[in-house]
């Protein structure tokens, strides 16, 4: 029964760290090395990156959720720590330029084919 | 319909233009100015030599502090030092030092070589409390006022021009 136990506590502590390694490295690799080129925290061995590895590994561990800890970096170094771009009042030309340009781009085409057709007959 | 389509094509390339306009244009070098006016963080830092931690929010009893980060090892923290001496004889500003990855043998020998300008001299041995403050090199240095406003943030060494900028803001 103890054995039993014992494997239970072991097998979803070692899912947990797994878990939390899985969390940290997704969020590492949304993270711009900010005194590298082009790197990301994850890939870097700069001084600033081993920092920022040690704070995010243990913000996770004290249970801070992704968005928290992106809010976090993001606050004190701005957007251009993320990857990811967050969607927000500045940054919609952005998200929802290349949206219009596809439906604007369809329209156009559109026109040109039905012309084109109208001529044919 | 043809000048229909020429109008599309010219209003898109003229809106291409534009956005690329805009974004090179635009300054290329990272800073992270944008804490400027914000609310300097609440951070326990542990004192340099005597034990005990500085809790940033006692800024507020100074009228105006200078917050250094600095290391040794670090060549331009050395250039910037005679600056910091010599804003440390204003009495409108305190000088607090957060002495960054540092040896502490080092860093004593550094500041009885150059003289020390910091009031409050405290360490972050790991650099991990200076994630708060939106430090990603040094030197670097904050300038903030008694209500917790980052007032200035100067990533690299000051030098005389950054000096008069200062005085010329806390002899206001």
């Amino acid at each position: 029964m103890k054995i039993l136990s014992l494997t239970i506590v072991l097998f979803f502590s070692s899912v947990i760290s797994y878990c939390d390694e899985n969390k940290t490295y997704e969020i590492l690799k949304n993270l711009r090395c900010l005194v590298c080129q082009g790197q990301t925290i994850s890939d870097s061995n700069s001084d600033f990156a081993l920092t920022i590895k040690e704070v995010v590994n243990e913000k996770v561990e004290e249970g801070f959720s992704k968005k928290e800890i992106y809010h976090f970096l993001s606050d004190k170094y701005g957007d251009w720590i993320l990857f990811n771009t967050p969607l927000k009042k500045n940054s919609y030309i952005l998200w929802f330029v290349p949206y219009v340009l596809f439906i604007l781009g369809g329209a156009l085409l559109y026109l040109v084919i039905r012309k084109r057709t109208e001529k044919t007959k | 319909m043809r000048k229909k389509y020429l109008v599309i094509i010219y209003s898109i390339s003229i809106f291409v233009f534009f956005v690329l306009y805009l974004s090179l244009g635009k300054n290329k070098v990272y800073t992270t100015q944008d804490n400027i006016g914000k609310k300097i963080a609440e951070v326990q830092l542990n004192y340099f030599d005597i034990d005990g931690e500085f809790n940033t929010k006692e800024i507020s009893n100074f009228k105006f502090t200078l917050l250094n980060f600095w290391a040794s090892w670090c060549g331009p923290c050395r250039k910037e030092h005679k600056y910091l001496v010599e804003l440390s004889k204003n009495s409108n500003l305190k000088i607090v030092g957060v002495n960054f990855k540092d040896e502490k043998k080092n860093a004593l020998k550094f500041l009885n070589e150059m003289g020390n300008p910091f009031s409050i001299l405290t360490k972050d041995p790991e650099g991990k409390k200076s994630v708060n403050f939106g430090i990603y090199g040094i030197p670097e240095t904050i300038l903030i006022n008694n209500e917790l406003k980052i007032l200035k943030k100067y990533v690299g060494p000051i030098n005389s021009k950054d000096v008069k900028e200062i005085e010329k803001i806390i002899n206001k």
